[in-house]
């Protein structure tokens, strides 16, 4: 295998999962429980949307095809997006989002903290400058899991039914294939099982903490980093790619 | 002191251009004005977000999608300020936003417009914070002191906001034909309900002596509006977009504009509730703080366990 082409994917891969989360956070804008959320939710798109940034023309460079972030965000179809099923799953109740979000942080934050010594210089840049964005992520989206958790009994019940319900979608982070051996072979990204450990063994803190039970199911659904997605993500592309594809001439800058 | 010495002493003060603080005296009008005005400024900015928000998942590019996104996001925190600088005032937001939801606050009637196409977004920068800002810079100077210093703040962003809505507009303007014609059906129809923002004309605007006696407000909605129109003209010509008014003419000896005639009862009409969205913006703001309690009611439980803890 070409180390260019793995290391397309993998990149590719993050970036949509970034592009396609802050998507879903924007749907939240103006609809949030309470003003400071709004706030708080914009900032982690906002993050999310440079980040997919980054990583969209980084996959441009290593395609070689003369595409940026935006050819890469407004021009391929569905079966070339390859994020995790987690992040393009609907917003739902604001635990459910919490939830969705909270597993996600915690797979972010580990991966970056070890893409810090990645053997690929803009990977090792980019997880310095994002890691400080994704722990304040990661602090928020944990501290509701502990609010809602040891809160009331309806926001109890509603959490612990989001983080049920969204279980199955947090083993496709872990899933290893011969691109992910290759990658982890060449130093790029770090040991699969070792990040899995690391995330087990934050979100049971959390959830311990916040007197939620950890799930006992093991079915794992997937499909997204192969391109084989949910009914979601049709739509969400319908209307992300909306103005790009209705006016192929104009210019939007 | 007697009520009258003391509102003498008052407006020495403020004819003196000292700002009002909290904890001065203040006639209870001044108060309620003032209580009334920053609210609805509050509630603007926040159901400001909405027709904005309907682009957000539609923005033509990851550029103009986080500029987009980070001008809402200033529009919530400038809603955080006003709620802010309204309870100095001896209220507390809570009651302000229950007051918006049960109809009795008013925002301003902008808002209740949709946001037909990406140009609109552009057109909301340009015209609609184009004319807030000129309310909002005026106001900057206002007697009372945390009003005036939120508006300080805010005017800082909101010359942002302004410049983004008319380079996407100038944008447009200057793309296909089809871009061009998206810009030119923006400029018409937020054309006259941006300049309805400033309110009644002044013949018809019973609130203003006062306001302006009390140095809350500084030029009345005449005033305002032609300075809006003098300047946003000359815009749309830099970039070849036709103002829709036919009676738009420049008048030498006055130095200003003249504009035809708004339509007053399109105005009134919106106010009392019959325009394009105020249904929509009212259900999203109320389904917002419904679907919202139990988190509130969460967070503040939470917040109580760890107090008892603590203890």
């Amino acid at each position: 295998m070409n180390l260019n082409e793995a290391k397309l994917q993998f990149v590719t891969s993050q970036g949509d999962d970034a592009l396609i989360l802050s998507h879903r956070v924007t749907e939240w804008c103006g609809h949030g429980p309470e003003l400071e959320e709004d706030i708080a939710l914009s900032n982690i798109g906002l993050d999310l949307l440079g980040q997919a940034q980054s990583l969209l023309n980084y996959a441009g460079e290593l395609e070689g095809k003369g595409r940026n972030a935006d050819d890469m965000a407004y021009k391929r179809i569905e079966r070339e997006f390859k994020n995790l099923l987690l992040v393009e799953q609907p917003n739902g109740n604001y635990a459910d989002t919490i939830a969705k979000h909270f597993f996600y942080d915690v797979y972010h934050y580990f991966l970056l903290l070890d893409l810090k010594n990645s053997s690929d210089e803009f990977l090792r840049g980019f997880a310095e400058k994002s890691i400080k964005e994704v722990a304040y992520h990661l602090r928020h989206t944990s501290q509701w899991v502990i609010r809602f958790g040891d809160g009331t009994e309806e926001s109890h019940e509603k959490i612990q039914t989001a983080i049920n319900q969204i279980w199955k979608y947090t083993g496709e982070m872990f899933m290893k294939d011969e691109i992910s051996d290759f990658l982890e072979k060449e130093g790029v990204i770090p040991n699969i099982d070792a990040l899995k450990a690391k995330w087990e063994g934050k979100v049971r803190e959390v959830l311990n903490e916040s007197t939620l039970k950890y799930p006992e199911t093991t079915f794992m659904a997937k499909g997204g980093r192969d391109g084989i997605h949910s009914e979601n993500l049709g739509y969400m592309l319908t209307d992300m790619q909306y103005l790009v594809r209705t006016y192929p001439d104009a210019k939007w800058d | 002191m007697e009520e009258n010495q003391l509102l003498e002493k008052f407006q020495e003060k403020v004819d003196a251009e000292i700002k009002v603080e909290p904890k001065d005296w203040m006639p209870e009008k001044y108060r309620k004005t003032l209580i009334r005005q920053i609210s609805q400024h509050a509630h603007s900015e926040v159901v400001g977000m909405l027709p904005e928000a309907n682009w957000l998942t539609r923005a033509p590019s990851l550029r103009r999608k986080m500029i987009l996104l980070a001008k809402i996001q200033d529009e919530a925190g400038h809603g955080l300020y006003l709620y802010s600088a309204a309870e100095t005032l001896g209220v507390d937001r809570q009651e302000l936003v229950e007051e918006l939801l049960s109809g009795k606050a008013k925002y301003s009637s902008i808002f209740n417009y949709p946001t037909l196409t990406w140009a609109d977004i552009g057109a909301v920068g340009w015209l609609v914070d184009g004319a807030a800002i000129m309310n909002q810079v005026m106001l900057t100077r206002t007697s009372y002191g945390p009003y005036s210093r939120a508006m300080v703040r805010i005017c800082k962003e909101e010359s942002f906001h302004q410049r983004q809505g008319f380079e996407i507009v100038a944008t447009l303007a200057k793309g296909t034909p089809e871009q061009k014609e998206m810009a030119q059906d923006a400029l018409n129809r937020w054309w006259w309900p941006s300049l309805m923002m400033f309110g009644p004309r002044d013949d018809n605007s019973p609130n203003t002596a006062q306001s302006m006696k009390w140095k809350i407000k500084r030029k009345t909605n005449d005033e305002l509006r032609e300075e809006f129109i003098d300047r946003t003209v000359q815009q749309a010509e830099a970039i070849g977009l036709t103002v829709p008014d036919k009676d738009l003419k420049w008048n030498e000896e006055r130095g200003h504009y003249d504009h035809g005639e708004i339509n007053w009862d399109e105005f009134y009409n919106v106010i009392q509730g019959n325009g394009p969205c105020n249904q929509e913006r009212m259900k999203a703001r109320r389904d917002a703080y419904d679907n919202g309690r139990w988190v509130r009611e969460a967070a503040k439980a939470y917040a109580a366990k760890r107090a008892a803890k603590a203890a």
